[in-house]
This record gives structure tokens, C-alpha cells and sequence, in this order.
């Protein structure tokens, strides 16, 4: 079957909302929309950078970039409160510099050193940030949707039965459309109906999973919100490469996710710009469709607006990007001077958080002469 | 006649020639067909068999491999690739507890002649969730056969008698060796279950080993010959059934024994092995059994911590001159 036959085509993407009707976004001070404005500039910025490093080996494994994504999770975060979990797959770079975490440590832990956000031990699908509630990059397909039911499960209980007021919290749970075939996802929404858990299924739906676009791996793939139905819960869809057009649909969801406490399922449409990972050759779509997305990027768009509403010009814009670039520069100069993990420091630290004794694993032929390596000590 | 070839393409010479004389036999697993395969092991047999034959499935590992081994029920003897191991976890269920189980359970009505292959083992800084070593904590279960080559002959022959056996085979790859390129057969050929190799034929101590780390046992040897240590390499090909009487039969003329096992220590074909063989070589041992298996720990990420993390000829050459009483 030829690409063209397969591929998705080129009407995977919804039309905006917001210039219909009225927006949230755009009664937001000129400040924040010039902030995610700079987000979504610096994602991609780390992101070019990101590549370059994979392609000089200072970065290993497997890395998947979110060029193209970036108005999902820049108008995401910005519709939750910042103690508003997050958890996402290992496509997870922009949810992490979205969230706050500085890119110097988002960059470190991809050049695996101990300056990164986990010590260099995650890599780039595993991004992890206590302090800006961001529970994770996962890296097996799917693993992240029963996590999120369970922070949901978490923040709720906490604030009901132990602090015995009212659900607070709302989480964030993203997924790729890959994951929509993941059974892992249908247990997760039906016990976050049952349990009526205040999360947000987010289908960052790109069109692709690997090299599979989303027609031949899923039901109903025009419709995956059909799928809310099933689980009784709401949905929404919403044209992903806008990044207010996000954030007004976000906000009504979580508005109403908080007031109910209650489970919703997201439908955002979107486009990887680039391959799945560092090593696809992308022969199952054309560069022809491509070309049709990319031209009309997230970024592109929200500076348009900006200049339209006058509160940019050309310069600004320049100034801006100039100043994103310095700031990637000097987290790639960081994470270059972060040391790597030192071996006997590290290698056996963080498998337990009690250890009983020094634990140096039962493997090591040194052991030989120490029988129980690993025993009380 | 040989002639050299990826073991990628041995697996795909494998898979291809049992197709085409058995059409109860297909393949299905995520981007085998349009795409050839993540890897590239199922190159060209879209093309050759089609779509009905080579299936690309959706992101649903328990899904499909429980549809695979419903399908064994009525008689086909499905292929399963999973594009890593370490993804087989979402099957566990099915791959554990109802294909090695099936035939005991219905008292002998229903086998499940099915193989579960894909890559197995550390790819390279894939991290924690990217590299397991299933062979540690699937060999335990009763009723399958595990199969884990470290050459391209080995893995074409031995892929098509996991085809033709009755019994559910996990065939562990490697990624790490798909490029490998070998002398292969131009010949048709099966290779047993159950014998092991003596790759390296050797004097003064045992190493065994399973699938890629036999690699890194031959570089040690080569090592240890020049230091005067002349080690016997044996090649185990298949975990279960374990071919325990040509270790047994090499440490009896050697006196030591290290195996050398990439998945964890803790229960796992490395130490079934050192209890084996204490058991059958008591007297013939002149020191306990060495294991060496990755560290006791997650797979780290960083480059400097996933070397300490895997046996590697250096630690290798370590245990054998520790055993051996010459470190
Ligand atoms: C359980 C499991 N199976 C397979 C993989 C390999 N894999 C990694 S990403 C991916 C595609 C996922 O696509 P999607 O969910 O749409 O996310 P996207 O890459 O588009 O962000 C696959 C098959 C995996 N990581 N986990
Ligand atoms: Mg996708």
C-alpha cells in the first residue's frame, strides 16, 4: 500500500473554536499571551537543540521531540493551577518546560548527568519533577492513563478524607492516539467514572502512532470521543495548533472537572512535525502533507494574532527568539559541565528507600568471597 | 555452501520459509507489515504473503497476544513480535498464564504451538522501563520453551524449529546483534532444542552463557588466553530445555564454572545453573560457582552507569581469574 493510501491525510485537525465565540484567552492580559507565546519559542528552540545533541551522541536511547505540539501542552498547563498534577508519556520534554522546570535540568537528564532531573538515571522518556507536580514521562505505552486515574484517586482522598473539605485538584493525564488502544486506558477510565475521579484523559492526537496512522490501529478514529461515552463521562474536542484555542477548551473542562469532580476525555488535534524518534525515515506519510501542517505551526499562529492585536511587532519577536536561543545555549552549556553520575555513589542509591545496610546488589562476582551482599549489614 | 547474512535476515529467512510450507503460520505484532518492522526483521513479507498473513496490530500487546493464542485453539501457529520484550509485560497474563498452561489445564486437549519473538535485553540507554532481560523472570513458568540465539545460523535455525514445535517458545533477539552479520547455511536446516555450543574449546575454566553475553564471553576468553587462561565457551541456545549435561560434562575436565547471565541474580537462569551444577559437579569443583548478571539495580539511564550495570568482558575476565584463583 502506497504512503499517500495510509497516511492520515490532510484533515486531521478541527477548526478553532476561538475566533467563534468568545474567548477566554483573549481577555487574558497581553502578558500571558506573550508568555505562552515564548513557551512554545523556547520548547521548540530545546527541542532543535535536543536533536542536534542526539545527532552529536551527547544524548543516548530514545528521544521523541514535540515539535509541533507545542500549543497542547503550553494551553494545557496554562488551564490548570500549578498544583494540578501532570502525567504524561515519553514524548515528555515540552510538558516538562511547560510545567517549569528549567531546561537546564531537562537537558542534563537527557546527557545523562547528575545534574539532571533524575540524576541522569530516567533519560529522556522519563522526566520526573517533584516540586512542579510533574509525575512523569513513561515510557511503556499506556502505563501513564491507570497512574493518572490514581493521582486523581490521590488528591481527591487527601483533600476529602484527610482534610475533609472538598476535592480540590484536578489532574492532567496525557496520551498519545497510540495509547487509545491500550487496555491499561479503558480500566483507567472506567474506574475514573465509577470512582467519579477529577481527571483529564488529554489525547494528544498527532495521527500517528510510529509509523501506524490512527485509522488503521483504532476504532471509530474520526470520533475517539464516542469512546467518553462508553466510560460516562464528558468530552471535548479541540484543534490543538492554537494555542488559545487550547486553553479556552481546557478551561471549560476543568472548570467543570473541579466543580464535579468528575473524569473528562480530550480529543486535541495535532501534528509531529517530525519523525517518531531520532530514526524514522517517515515513509508512511508525504512530504506534501507535511508541508499542509507545518505551515500553519502553533507558533506561527499565536505571534499572527499577537501582531494583529498589536502587542508584538517583528522586533519583539526577534528580541524574544534571541533571548530563548540564549537560554537553551546556556542549559546545554550546564548540562555539558554537570558531571556524570559517580558509579559507586549512585548505581545502587535510590533502589530502596530504607536500606537494610549498605545494599551493593547480589550480582557482583566480588561477592564471591562475601556470601550475602545484600543481607543485614 | 554459507553465505554470510544479518541475523536479521536469518530470522526473516526463518520466518519466511516456514510461511511459505505452512499457511497456519502468520505473523502479527505492532509495524511488522507497512513498515517491515521496527527493526526491519519482517522486511518484504508484506509484500510476499499479504495483509491477511502479515498483520500489523494497534498498540494492544495483551490484546493481540491473547488473539493469537485463541487462535492456536482452533489450529493456526501464529507468530507474535513484540517490538521489545520489555513490552510484553502488558501481556504478561496471556503469554504466562494461558499459553504455557493451556495443554496442562485441558489435561492434554489443547497445545499452543505459538512463538513470542522480539528484541530482549539493554538496547543501549533505553532506561529503566526499555530493558528488560525476561529470561530472569519468564524462564520460571512451566510449560514454555525459551530460545535465546547469539548467532545468525543459530537464530534462523532454531527460529524454524520454534515454528514447527507444538509448545509455546519465547525466542528472545537481541537488537544489539540484528546487524550481525555470520556465515549462514544455503541449505535448509533445523537446529534441536536443548544442545548447547562449546563455542571456544578450553582447558582451565567454564563460562556459559545465553545470547548476547556469549559475545562478550569469547572477547574474554580471548583476554584471559593471553594471560595463559585457557576457558571453555559454552553457547546455552535454549534456556528451557536447559542442556545442563554439556556444562556438567565441560566442568568436570575444567574443576570452574562462571556463568555469565544479563538478566538479575535473584533467582534467574544464572543461579538454576550454579545449582545445577553444584549438584552435579560437587567433587569436581575446585571453587563455588561464579554468576556474573547485570547489577542488582533498575537499568539506569547514564551512559557511565549502564556500563557498570552490564556484564561486559571486563567483568567477565574479573570473575574467571577470581575462581580461578589467579586475580
Ligand atoms: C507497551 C508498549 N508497546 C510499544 C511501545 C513502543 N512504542 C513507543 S512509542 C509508540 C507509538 C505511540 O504512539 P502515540 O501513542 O500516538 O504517541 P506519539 O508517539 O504520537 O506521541 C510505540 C509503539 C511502547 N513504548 N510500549
Ligand atoms: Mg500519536
Amino acid at each position: 500500500m502506497s504512503a499517500a493510501h495510509t497516511a492520515i491525510g490532510t484533515s486531521h485537525l478541527v477548526e478553532a473554536e476561538s475566533s467563534k465565540r468568545d474567548s477566554a484567552a483573549r481577555s487574558l492580559p497581553p502578558q500571558t499571551l506573550l508568555e505562552w507565546l515564548r513557551m512554545m519559542v523556547l520548547i521548540r528552540e530545546f527541542e532543535v537543540r535536543t536533536m542536534q545533541a542526539y545527532q552529536d551522541r551527547k544524548i543516548g536511547g530514545f528521544c521523541h521531540v514535540y515539535i509541533g505540539q507545542e500549543a497542547v501542552a503550553v494551553g494545557c498547563t496554562a488551564a490548570v493551577e500549578h498544583e494540578d498534577p501532570i502525567v504524561t508519556a515519553y514524548r515528555d520534554h515540552g510538558h516538562a518546560l511547560a510545567r517549569g522546570m528549567d531546561p537546564k535540568y531537562c537537558m542534563a537528564e537527557m546527557f545523562g548527568r547528575i545534574g539532571g532531573c533524575a540524576k541522569g538515571k530516567g533519560g529522556s522518556m522519563h522526566m520526573f519533577d517533584r516540586d512542579n507536580n510533574l509525575f512523569g514521562g513513561h515510557g511503556i505505552v499506556g502505563a501513564q492513563t491507570p497512574l493518572g486515574a490514581g493521582l486523581a484517586f490521590g488528591t481527591k482522598y487527601i483533600d476529602e478524607v484527610i482534610n475533609g473539605g472538598r476535592s480540590q485538584r484536578v489532574t492532567l493525564c496525557f496520551l498519545g492516539d497510540g495509547a487509545l488502544n491500550q487496555g491499561a486506558l479503558h480500566e483507567a477510565m472506567n474506574l475514573a467514572g465509577l470512582l467519579n475521579l477529577p481527571v483529564i484523559f488529554v489525547v494528544e492526537n498527532n495521527g500517528y502512532s510510529m509509523g501506524t496512522s490512527i485509522h488503521r490501529g483504532t476504532t471509530m478514529a474520526d470520533e475517539i470521543t464516542s469512546k467518553a461515552i462508553g466510560y460516562g463521562m464528558m468530552s471535548a474536542q479541540i484543534d490543538g495548533m492554537d494555542v488559545m484555542n487550547v486553553y479556552d477548551g481546557m478551561k471549560e473542562v476543568v472548570d467543570e472537572a473541579r466543580a464535579t469532580s468528575r473524569p473528562a476525555f480530550v480529543d486535541i488535534r495535532t501534528y509531529r512535525f517530525k519523525g517518531h524518534s531520532m530514526s524514522d525515515p517517515r515513509k508512511y506519510r508525504t512530504r506534501e502533507e507535511e508541508e499542509v501542517y507545518e505551515d500553519d505551526g502553533p507558533i506561527a499562529k499565536a505571534r499572527e494574532y499577537l501582531y494583529d492585536q498589536k502587542l508584538l511587532d517583528e522586533d519583539g519577536f526577534k528580541a524574544m527568539s534571541k533571548e530563548v536561543r540564549g537560554q537553551v545555549r546556556e542549559s546545554i552549556k550546564w548540562a555539558d559541565a554537570s558531571p556524570p553520575p559517580d558509579v559507586a555513589e549512585e548505581l545502587y542509591k535510590d533502589v530502596y528507600v530504607e536500606r537494610w545496610g549498605p545494599y551493593n546488589g547480589t550480582s557482583e562476582p566480588e561477592m564471591l568471597g562475601e556470601p550475602g551482599g545484600n543481607g543485614e549489614g | 555452501m554459507t553465505r554470510v547474512i544479518e541475523y536479521r535476515d536469518a530470522l526473516n529467512e526463518a520466518m519466511s520459509e516456514e510461511m511459505r510450507r505452512d499457511q497456519r503460520v502468520m505473523l502479527l505484532g505492532e509495524e511488522v507489515a507497512e513498515y517491515d518492522g521496527a527493526y526491519k526483521v519482517s522486511r518484504g513479507m508484506l509484500e510476499e504473503f499479504g495483509a491477511q498473513r502479515i498483520i500489523d496490530t494497534p498498540i494492544s500487546e495483551s490484546g493481540f497476544s491473547g488473539m493469537a493464542i485463541g487462535a492456536t485453539m482452533v489450529g493456526l501457529r501464529p507468530i507474535v513480535e513484540f517490538m521489545s520484550w520489555s513490552f510484553s509485560l502488558v501481556a504478561a497474563d496471556p503469554i504466562l498464564n494461558n499459553a504455557p498452561k493451556m495443554l496442562y489445564m485441558s489435561g492434554g486437549q489443547f497445545g499452543c504451538p505459538i512463538v513470542f519473538r522480539g528484541n530482549d535485553g539493554a538496547g543501549g540507554q533505553l532506561g529503566s522501563t526499555h530493558s528488560w532481560c525476561v529470561e530472569g523472570l519468564y524462564s520460571n513458568v512451566p510449560g514454555m520453551k525459551m530460545v535465546i540465539p547469539a548467532f545468525p545460523a543459530d537464530a534462523k535455525g532454531l527460529m524454524k524449529t520454534a515454528i514447527r514445535d507444538d509448545d509455546p517458545v519465547f525466542f528472545l533477539e537481541s537488537e544489539r546483534l540484528l546487524s550481525f552479520k555470520d556465515e549462514v547455511p544455503e541449505e535448509e536446516y533445523l537446529i534441536p532444542f536443548g544442545q548447547a555450543l562449546v563455542r571456544r574449546p578450553g582447558t582451565d575454566c567454564t563460562i556459559v552463557s545465553f545470547g548476547r553475553p556469549v559475545h562478550f564471553c569469547l572477547e574474554a576468553a580471548e583476554e584471559l588466553a593471553k594471560e595463559g587462561i585457557s576457558c571453555e565457551v559454552i553457547d546455552g541456545r535454549t534456556i528451557r530445555p536447559l542442556d545442563i549435561d554439556t556444562i556438567v560434562e565441560s566442568v568436570r575436565k575444567t574443576n570452574y564454572l562462571v556463568v555469565v547471565d544479563q538478566s538479575w541474580s535473584f533467582g534467574s537462569p544464572g543461579s538454576e545453573i550454579a545449582a545445577q551444577v553444584h549438584q552435579h559437579c560437587f567433587d569436581d569443583l575446585d571453587n563455588a560457582v561464579a554468576r556474573v548478571h547485570s547489577a542488582d539495580v533498575p537499568t539506569p539511564y547514564a551512559v557511565e552507569l549502564e556500563q557498570a550495570y552490564l556484564p561486559n568482558a571486563h567483568r567477565i575476565c574479573e570473575a574467571v581469574r577470581a575462581v580461578t584463583y589467579t586475580a
